[in-house]
């Protein structure tokens, strides 16, 4: 295990962009932290922190110059691994289908959270194998308000799946950096490092072990497959339609909600045709949209389709739960509905009818 | 089929929406190409008499003559297609419902007994049956070329009518209200703009009117939690969609 310090973190950064790759980390942008290509290390948020509450996400100064002390912010990695909107093919007139060409710039992820980083696993699972991004993580010490990792598992520690992962250290600031690849490895190599001291390490594993209860959130202890799948006909689906906007924000913003839908444009010519393919809601009427109309018309039913996939059917078509706990769909829901409340409310119902019956 | 031909009508409403053709500059040597502009009164004095393969129609219908030119008009389309909130909604001129038009008339007119006006401002699909909708003050340029080249194509137009908060995060927008505390009625309004409001900091106004269901009572409460009074509501959904059903407050 080594040290890099705040420094060394802007050679890690540009020893990545010098080797070709498009850099992805955390950087102010529009009233949040938000994530974007970097050009340099100085880019990254360094002692700016976050307020989350239900439908509310407040930027702020923080007292020291952390760099990762925030959590989600109102974009997953999603964006850059699943584009929002991409092009597949494109065909002339009596010409051929030509597919799209993709961009093979090398991806390097800074700053992923043991939540996202379990995201990326999912998508990874949903999508298929694409080129795999490096990924430098971040293991958490800091979760926010609306956090639920450790009820899900993925976090604060991050991993697996990491090429390196970093602990950030303040008085001084530092970093403890430990090599999960031998890719990891060598994007290390050209930066200045030292050897980590005994209490530096006990500091970093002692700040992520406590961040476990310092969650704003967390999921009731029971096995939420069954919850969702024994809940088909709860009332509490009545209850949040009254609330829920069916926008859509919680799928756009969840990390591995994965749908999409194409569409066929054409030119005034006639003589071109392309297909493009972009992010769809399964809040929207036209998601279940079949021969003769939508199958899901109330809000109840297509929330109630969001929560047992995410939750529970999850489980039956890849294996593990949709839901990472990085608490997105909770702070970019304009009304604030909350994933955790849901569920709490849920299981609540399922034991009051237990007893009854 | 010869070369299609196009016209463009106009009832209570400002020319805007009908300027957004004039508008598709790149792509209008391409469009003058593909359909014959018979009847253009923007652009052209020339007009070609009818029938006509589509009609876009602009404004909302507030005079007793529009009550029966709209049925012309629909008589001589073969696809007919209204443009903007006027023709979609009635527009911003249906505040008069909330009101007193005599008042009105009185106020605005040196001598309204010479003014013959309906005490409605309603939507073409109020009157006749309409192929397309093209919502919105004004109209989107991409929407009314994607309706025209789809119409070409002979396929159906790609016109999602879900909120706008889905393109808004498409194009990796931060949500001005969650983020800033601005009132937005993205989360209520029908998409096509391409998140234009809130890409410059601002709020959606709700131009292209309510989406597919939208949860009015629960935006409401978020309002309120924004800081906004009843009345301040009311004014929000009182603007180019004042009328639309889901709107009416």
């Amino acid at each position: 295990m080594e040290i890099l310090d705040r420094d060394g973190l802007n050679h890690l950064v540009d020893s990545l962009l010098a080797t070709g790759h498009r850099v992805i980390g955390p950087t102010v942008r529009d009233s949040a932290i938000v994530l974007d290509e970097l050009s340099g290390g100085a880019q990254l948020p360094d002692g700016w922190g976050v307020e989350v509450a239900p439908g509310s996400y407040r930027l702020r100064r923080r007292e020291d110059m952390a760099v990762f002390a925030h959590s989600a912010g109102p974009q997953s990695w999603k964006q850059f691994v699943h584009p929002a909107r991409r092009k597949l093919w494109q065909t002339d007139r009596d010409g051929e289908y030509v597919p799209a060409e993709e961009d093979r710039t090398p991806l390097a992820f800074l700053g992923v959270r043991g939540c996202d980083l379990a995201a990326l696993g999912i998508l990874g699972q949903v999508l298929g194998d694409g080129p795999r991004p490096l990924v430098i993580a971040a293991n958490c010490t800091e979760p926010g308000g609306l956090c639920f990792c450790s009820s899900m598992g993925t976090g604060p520690a991050a991993g697996p799946g990491y090429d390196l992962v970093l602990t950030e250290l303040l008085d001084p600031h530092r970093f403890l950096v430990e090599v999960g690849t031998p890719r990891g490895a060598r994007a290390l190599l050209p930066v200045p490092r030292r050897s980590a001291r005994g209490p530096e390490v006990a500091s970093a594993r002692s700040q992520v072990a406590s961040a476990t209860g310092r969650m704003g959130r967390v999921m009731p202890e029971v096995d939420l497959r069954t919850l969702l799948r024994d809940s088909s006909a709860a009332q509490r689906w009545n209850d949040v339609a009254q609330r829920c906007l069916t926008c859509g924000n919680c799928t756009m913003v969840c990390p591995t909600c994965f749908c999409t839908s194409t569409e066929d444009v054409t030119d005034l010519t006639g003589q071109h045709a392309e297909r493009w393919q972009h992010w769809v809601s399964c809040f929207e009427i036209d998601f279940s949209h079949l021969h003769g109309g939508s199958v899901r018309t109330s809000a109840a039913s297509r929330y109630r389709q969001w929560l047992t996939h995410k939750l529970s059917s999850w489980y039956d078509q890849f294996g593990s739960s949709g839901c990472v706990g990085c608490g997105r769909c909770i702070g970019w829901c304009p009304v604030g509905i909350d994933i955790t409340e849901e569920a709490a409310a849920l299981a609540a119902e399922r034991s009051g009818s237990d007893a009854r019956a | 089929m010869g070369t299609p031909s196009l016209a463009v009508w106009k009832f209570t409403s400002c020319d805007g929406c009908q300027l957004t053709l004039l508008d598709c500059e790149d792509e209008l040597l391409a469009l003058a190409g593909a359909v014959r502009i018979a009847r253009f009164t923007e652009a052209s004095s020339t007009v070609i008499q009818g029938p006509y393969d589509v009609s876009l129609v602009e404004g909302s219908v507030t005079t007793p003559e529009e009550l029966t030119r709209i049925q012309r008009v629909r008589e001589q389309s073969k696809i007919l297609v209204t443009i903007g909130a006027c023709a979609t909604a009635g527009g911003i001129q249906a505040l008069r419902e909330f009101s007193d038009i005599a008042e009105y008339q009185s106020l605005v007119y040196a001598s309204p007994q010479h003014v013959e006006t309906l005490a409605t401002s309603t939507p073409i699909s109020a009157h006749v049956p309409v192929d397309y909708e093209l919502r919105g003050c004004p109209i989107d340029r991409r929407q009314l070329l994607e309706v025209l080249t789809a119409f070409l194509a002979g396929r159906k137009p790609n016109l999602p009518d879900t909120s706008v908060c889905t393109e808004c995060k498409r194009r990796g927008l931060t949500c001005v209200m969650v983020a800033d505390g601005i009132p937005c009625l993205g989360p209520v309004t029908h998409t096509g703009c391409g998140a234009l409001c809130p890409a410059h900091n601002r709020g959606c106004f709700g131009c292209f009117g309510p989406m597919n269901q939208p949860n009015i009572t629960a935006l409401v409460d978020q309002l309120r939690a924004c800081g906004l009074d009843e009345r301040a509501i009311d004014r929000a959904f009182r603007t180019f969609n004042a009328t639309a059903p889901e709107f009416r407050r």
